[in-house]
């Protein structure tokens, strides 16, 4: 067993689950010798939802290769049906994290719905139109969610697009309340729940990756015309990846807005899917252990340097623009190489000696 | 040959235009069970737009394609695959970021099939499937000498290497009919003269048909045992090695007047 998990496939799945708990592990006894400062804390939530999203992300990007600008945009509609099935179910399920994992799927499934919705027309074209279509997404969505209004009572759910018309009975409660987004959320998320997403997606996305249909992912990335000649559906594959995606950043999604007790549609815009792309990019297409780091690092960063006040931005571009520079120089790709053979050779020693 | 049999393939006046250009016009061919037949012609003679017609890349405006006595006029290039025709390209086309095993793994894409929902809960019957797909797959690899070579990137093979894997993957979708492209091209005699022996062990060993486009004549000559000559889009002449090499018009369309 142990010798499977250490081989050349599946080696590199290993160092991110474990890489996931280490730091789960290490979080978790910080929290409670109380060395974690408040605004730490707060962030805890929110970094395992980018992480989410952008693992989602990079199995649409990385490795099936087509550019989504939209991630946000199935966040957000995760986000929203998530609280409002949570603001509707909390008389009725108390218990937090039931309603949290019946939220999360509600999401999931009407973010899965949507990415179906795009996905049919848009990927039997060959070309960028996925990311022009789903750039549209991310914004149209963005403008529904901020003119709706949605309310329940005794008599089902109440719904509207005109300025606040909803007439609720009395009893009734708002849980779209227009361009002021969602208010008065009870915020069930916990970080258990999002390291559990974390390890949830991870599962997902590797064992899609290596299976028969994410060999034809990749071979509809890699040669599109003979990847059909091998009798492989290209749109049907690109399908797969697509809807995943958009199912991970829906649970994301979900787990973000059941986090905070107001939820404003702005928050989702399209600044919001490119920082998602730009982890995944640092991160490296197909790279998921890259992933997880440059998240926590580009959330974390700017965050960190607060307290420099107006050059926090300044700090932040000069330290992306560093890590494109090192991570594209062929010396350092041949130096890491060299580290890394060097690494795996000893390894492989010291299994023989065993 | 079994010229009592019907073929597995049957081509009527195929033709293709594009825009207002007649690339092939009035194309006939039929290829028997287990036969190695030859698609000859000078440079831009059409002969890879008809593989292109053949696969349906291209569809044809006009003529027939009977596969296995069946009309192939609604299927599309993956229905064709499915259908029994697999092929390989004059310029290389592999998984590039793919490992050798797993290029050849992705031709059994529709023989050995199991959802993602398996794949993503890794079901008992996923373990039983990957298993077959990858002995499969290394029995191909040892036919064509790559065993070694299974877990390096496709990219990193040399150029011959390739040319051999693309054949593997191929046959790895359980083909009737198998369309090799230039296979000889940019090998060295001997690779071509070992290539050769290959083309006929796949025909006898997976009781195939074989059409190739080749330009190494010693190649065409040595394992054909019937030629088509394209010239201009047209059919020039069709026969036997013999019957080819003496045909005055052959000879002409390739040396001149």
């Amino acid at each position: 067993m142990l010798k499977k998990l250490l081989d050349r496939t599946h080696r590199g799945r290993t160092v991110s689950y474990i890489m996931v708990v280490v730091l789960y592990l290490i979080i978790e006894i910080m929290i409670h010798s109380g060395n974690l400062s408040s605004l730490f804390t707060s962030l805890l939530v929110p970094v395992c939802c980018y992480i989410v999203a952008a693992i989602g992300l990079n199995l649409n990007v990385g490795v099936s290769g087509e550019l989504n600008l939209g991630q946000a945009g199935f966040m957000s509609v995760g986000a929203f049906t998530a609280v409002s099935i949570s603001g509707y179910l909390a008389a009725s399920v108390s218990n937090g994290p039931v309603r949290l994992i019946i939220a999360i799927i509600a999401g999931v499934m009407i973010s899965a719905v949507f990415g179906l919705l795009i996905g049919i027309p848009v990927l039997k074209l060959e070309g960028d139109y996925l990311a022009i279509v789903t750039l549209a997404f991310g914004q149209i969505i963005k403008s529904i969610i901020t003119n709706m209004y949605l309310g329940f009572d005794g008599n089902g759910f109440q719904f509207s697009f005109v300025d606040n018309n909803t007439k609720l009975a009395p009893g009734g409660k708002m849980l779209l309340n227009g361009p002021m987004g969602a208010t008065g959320t009870a915020k069930i998320s916990t970080f258990t729940a999002g390291v559990i997403l974390i390890l949830v997606s991870l599962i997902i996305v590797y064992h899609l990756m290596y299976s028969r249909s994410g060999r034809a992912i990749m071979a509809a990335r890699d040669n599109r015309i003979a990847a059909e000649s091998v009798g492989i559906d290209i749109s049907r594959t690109k399908m797969l990846a697509f809807v995943v995606s958009a199912s991970l950043a829906g649970a994301a999604g979900a787990l973000y807005g059941l986090n905070y007790s107001t939820l404003v549609p702005a928050k989702f815009d399209f600044n919001t899917s490119i920082l998602i792309l730009v982890y995944v990019v640092l991160g490296g297409l197909g790279n998921m252990t890259g992933t997880i780091i440059a998240t926590i690092i580009l959330v974390l960063l700017p965050e960190l340097l607060r307290s420099m006040q107006d050059y926090r931005m300044l700090i932040y571009a000069v330290v992306l623009i560093l890590i494109m520079l090192l991570t594209n120089n062929e010396n350092m790709k041949t130096r890491l190489r060299r580290l890394k053979n060097r690494f795996s050779g000893r390894g492989r020693k010291e299994g023989e000696v065993s | 040959m079994a010229e009592d049999k019907t073929p597995i393939l049957k081509v009527e006046d195929l033709g293709i235009d594009f825009g207002g250009l007649t690339a092939v016009n009035d194309f006939n061919l039929e290829i028997f069970d287990r036969e190695i037949v030859g698609l000859i012609g000078p440079n831009g003679a059409g002969k890879t737009t008809v593989f292109n017609m053949l696969t349906k890349v291209y569809q044809p405006s006009r003529g027939k394609i009977l596969f296995n006595g069946e009309d192939t006029a609604k299927k599309n290039v993956v229905e064709m695959n499915r259908a029994g025709v697999a092929r390989t390209f004059q310029n290389i086309r592999l998984f590039d970021q793919l490992s050798v095993l797993d290029n050849v793994k992705t031709g059994f894409h529709n023989r050995v099939v199991y959802s993602p929902v398996t794949a993503v809960l890794r079901l008992p019957s996923f373990r039983a499937k990957e298993k077959e797909t990858e002995e499969q797959s290394i029995e191909l690899l040892k036919i064509f000498g790559l065993e070694e070579e299974k877990d390096n990137l496709a990219s990193n093979l040399p150029y011959g290497a390739q040319r051999r894997l693309e054949i593997a993957r191929a046959l790895a979708t359980g083909p009737k009919l198998l369309l090799l492209d230039e296979p000889a091209a940019g090998m060295n005699p001997q690779e071509t003269e070992e290539l050769m022996s290959m083309i006929r062990l796949v025909r006898d060993h997976f009781k195939i048909a074989v059409l190739l486009i080749e330009h190494d004549m010693k190649l065409v000559m040595g394992i054909c045992e019937r030629i088509t000559v394209l010239n201009y889009g047209m059919m020039l002449a069709e026969g036997t090695p013999e019957e080819i090499q003496a045909n005055p018009a052959v000879i002409k369309a390739y040396l001149g007047e």
